[in-house]
């Protein structure tokens, strides 16, 4: 049995000794560099595009949008982002001109002697301001999306109102490897493009639509970290590469500085969200309205479905008779915001954990007590109607609780500032994650896995690509227990379009739940195949007969969606997601109260996660995920200028935590089996960046008493909080 | 100028800028390309390097600088024989994408020398300088704890 139990990941090894090629290692003979020429401004008409004189062009090339065979859109969800700027630039750090030469230094010398010349345009940066605004950015009335859920009926009990104002803010995913990407030709006039990539197939989709040719092939090199950072963006590296690669006849790599990776890539959709509930006297919440609306950026990317999942976790892991919730995401004129781990629901959530701290806060309740009153049981309906079966929001409260009894390690306890005066508290937050596509998503994207016999041993060929959470390790691991052999008998082969079926792109917590479901039910048909092919047997006969017999062994294996209620995604109602994980974070710190700064002691998380396929690789996802919401708790603030460029666009002045930063975790796994997953497992790699902002800012106001509504609950702003007490 | 230092074991002499970069000097002339760059300025360690022993970001090291020099990099510290803090990593899964996972290697290595039985908190000093995005760093701390101390095997 080797599901359940934590096999060192297949490409550690690699990892640990240097050997695993990334993107930038890749050196083919004659390659050459790109950079990108950018937008210096928000909003402008180009008038022009040329070679600044004195500069030796003789070996660069240049690419501008006229140089585009097919289409000039970065295909995606909607066809507005164009590959090049033409005529107008809708953001600061928009792509204008590429080039390419022997050297990186020389290529970006090149771009810096690119000269724009523009005739500067008024722009809106204010999301707040740019639904209905006469200037135009994105359609009719510069929203990307419009949702509205509506649910059960009002009360006409007695109840206390109670409103509040939550916001967020950017927050970049700080992938430590940068952006990058290869464009190879090929001898049949095609391209190969080779880089950093979460999701081939859109890639794939992306080069083919601006090419107006199918000649192409996209492989994941090893990745150094996605968290959405490379779910949607590398496709504009790679037809930016693949550009230069046609103009300069030769193959060509770009590789992001940081800086420009920081300034020019999507970052997590800032939010501001305002809640009125109507809750009894005892504590019984009757009715939510909300309205939230969230900034996307210039261009649309994946802006609808992160409002999408925003909305549909407004309501927290709580019950709520009557439901009104409106949601809008607007166009500005910044760089546009996109995928990141979480995808509107960490938002959503600091939300109405906060708001539940109000509640209680305002009807001197106790905060637990409130939570516990209206937190999810088996049967509750959630405000799409979806009924939910065996929630585990009370399970996972128990499971912290016990393991937050320990008393904090002292041992492991930073001291902070000599002599500072610091105050101890803690904090608890709840929250849920759909896990996997909302609604009808999984039925239209019918992923796909294939399986072929290699010798006596097993392939798993599969778009879905391992970024660090361990894709590598744990289809083998299904494939292999489900055919009852030894799991190094089972390999992923590359993720190259050219050789694997679309298993659907990696995110939404969805490749071990549903690509290692289909890895599954790939492999139960592989034996019914050998079986039909080969009479009866195990596995290892089987496949002896079938080495001996020759030939192609392969299968191929299409998910099939299972939901009760079908999704209507007009009306917002139905069955949101297949399944839901559910999670607790406790979080002990201490605020220095001469600074305002947080210092993490220890953070206890519970997590319902299905079935732990690997337990060492799901707490790492948990474990990891839950620093990256602490950063964004309180380290992590994108600044910008009056062009909406990032200012602060190095590792020196966005702070991500370091391990001195991090506290002592504890992870507690719980397993509520999920039947539609592979034995039992749910999807994981999310739900630990919803609970841990909340949690936190409860931890503040226990320690100081200062109460914040506002992410990054910086130093400054945490003494702000304390001032105003 | 002509730079002569021993790395990995080996003399070796490039023919290079004295101002070139230490990181670029060994991913581009010498192609060792385990040593990362992840922010070229020396705020992600994803590029740490073992200059006479001691760990350090070679993207903020001129390669004048090592003229002489012992340096070791990730391909030198798993040969021959896999170095203790690589088995403990692989072990504790403290690798997920494995980016910043060299300069890690490189900095617990240095630590496990002076210290071969090391505290949560020391290793949480000396790995402050390595950035890491996936792991939440415990998983890293604990292999780096476990490494001499048997946990590994």
């Amino acid at each position: 049995m080797v599901i359940g139990t934590s096999p060192p990941r297949r490409d550690g090894m690699d990892k640990l000794t240097g050997r695993s090629l990334y993107a930038d290692d890749l050196r083919p003979s004659g390659v050459w560099y790109g950079a990108t020429v950018r937008s210096s401004r928000a909003h402008a008409r180009i008038l022009g595009v040329r070679r600044a004189e004195g500069f030796d062009w003789s070996n660069v090339v240049l690419v501008t949008a006229d140089d585009i065979p097919g289409l000039n859109v970065v295909s995606l969800m909607t066809d507005d982002q164009p590959v090049l700027a033409d005529g107008i630039v809708r953001h600061v750090t928009e792509p204008i001109a590429l080039v390419a030469a022997p050297t990186r230094e020389h290529a970006l010398a090149a771009a810096q002697h690119v000269v724009v010349e523009y005739e500067d345009l008024p722009a809106l940066f204010d999301p707040l301001a740019a639904e209905g605004h006469e200037l135009r950015i994105f359609g009719e009335d510069n929203v990307f999306k419009r949702i509205r859920i509506e649910h059960g009926v009002r009360t006409d009990a007695t109840a206390h109102l109670i409103r509040g104002r939550y916001t967020t803010g950017l927050q970049e995913q700080l992938y430590i490897e940068p952006q990058s990407m290869l464009a190879e030709l090929r001898a049949d006039g095609g391209i190969t493009l080779t880089g950093s990539m979460q999701c081939p197939y859109y890639i794939d989709r992306a080069v083919k639509r601006m090419l107006g040719h199918d000649r192409v092939n996209v492989a994941q090199a090893v990745t150094g970290g996605g968290f959405g950072g490379k779910e949607e963006y590398p496709s504009i590296l790679a037809c930016h590469a693949t550009l230069l690669a046609i103009a300069a006849r030769r193959p060509v790599k770009i590789t992001y500085r940081r800086d420009e990776d920081l300034r020019a890539t999507t970052k997590r959709h800032p939010a501001v969200i305002d809640l009125v509930t109507m809750v009894t006297a005892r504590g019984q919440l009757l009715e939510l309205h909300g309205r939230v609306w969230m900034d996307g950026g210039a261009y649309h990317t994946l802006s609808t479905v992160v409002l999408s999942r925003a909305m549909l976790h407004l309501q927290g892991p709580y019950r709520w008779p009557y439901a009104s919730l409106h949601g809008t995401v607007v166009a500005t004129h910044t760089p546009p915001n996109g995928a990141f781990r979480g995808f509107g629901a960490p938002q959503a959530q600091w939300a109405m954990e906060r708001h539940m701290d109000r509640i209680a806060r305002h009807m001197r309740l106790d905060p637990l007590v409130l939570r516990r009153e209206n937190l999810f049981v088996h049967g509750d309906v959630s405000v799409t109607g979806q009924t939910l079966q065996n929630p585990g929001a009370f399970a996972v409260l128990e499971a912290a609780e016990r393991a937050a009894a320990a008393p904090v390690n002292p041992k492991r306890v930073r001291p902070g500032v000599v002599g500072a005066e610091m105050r101890s508290g803690r904090g608890l937050a709840l929250a849920w994650h759909g896990c996997g596509f909302t609604g009808n998503g999984e039925a239209k994207i019918r992923g796909k896995v294939a399986l072929e016999l290699r010798g006596r041993d097993v392939a798993v060929l599969s778009s879905s690509t391992d970024i660090g959470q361990g894709t590598e390790t744990i289809f083998p691991m299904i494939v292999a227990q489900t055919l009852g052999i030894d799991m190094e008998r089972v390999f992923n082969t590359a993720h190259d379009t050219g050789l694997v079926p679309d298993s659907g792109p990696t995110v939404a917590s969805r490749t071990a739940m549903v690509v290692g479901g289909t890895c599954e039910k790939a492999a139960q048909r592989l034996l019914r195949h050998l079986r039909e092919l080969h009479g009866e047997g195990d596995f290892d006969a089987l496949a002896a007969r079938a080495e001996a017999a020759g030939g192609l062994v392969r299968v191929e294996e299409t998910y099939e969606v299972n939901t009760n209620v079908e999704w209507n995604p007009d009306t917002y109602q139905g069955d949101a997601y297949p399944c839901y994980g559910w999670s607790c974070v406790i979080v002990d710190l201490r605020v220095d109260l001469d600074t305002g700064e947080v210092l993490y002691d220890r953070v206890v998380t519970a997590t319902d996660v299905g079935k732990a396929l690997s337990p060492v690789l799901a707490a790492g996802q948990i474990e990891g995920g839950t620093l990256q919401a602490l950063g964004w708790a309180t380290q992590e603030e994108v600044v910008l200028d009056k062009q909406g460029c990032m200012r602060n666009d190095r590792l020196t002045n966005y702070i991500i935590p370091t391990a001195l930063d991090g506290p002592e975790m504890i992870t507690e796994l719980v397993e509520i089996p999920y039947e539609g997953g592979p034995f039992g497992a749910k999807g994981i790699g999310e739900i630990p960046m919803d609970a841990p902002a909340a949690a936190v800012a409860q931890a503040i106001e226990a320690a100081c008493g200062a109460v914040l509504d506002s992410l990054p609950m910086t130093p400054e702003r945490v003494f702000a909080a304390m001032e105003a007490r | 100028m002509i730079v002569r230092f021993n790395c990995n074991g080996s003399d070796v002499q490039v023919d290079t800028p004295p101002m070139a970069r230490l990181l670029d000097v060994l991913r581009e002339d010498l192609r060792l390309v385990g040593s990362k760059e992840g922010c070229g300025e020396g705020e992600c360690g994803a590029c740490t390097v073992r200059i006479d022993g001691a760990p350090v970001m070679s993207c903020l090291v001129p390669v004048a600088q090592v003229d002489g020099c012992r340096v070791q990099t990730i391909e030198g510290l798993g040969s021959p024989a896999t170095h203790a803090v690589q088995t403990a990593m692989l072990m504790f899964g403290g690798a997920q994408c494995g980016i910043c996972t060299p300069g890690i290697c490189m900095s617990a290595a240095a630590l496990l020398e002076e210290n071969p039985h090391p505290t949560a908190e020391a290793v949480r000093v000396a790995l402050a300088g390595n950035l890491c995005r996936c792991t939440g760093y415990q998983k890293v701390v604990d292999a780096v704890c476990g490494a001499l101390a048997g946990g590994a095997s």
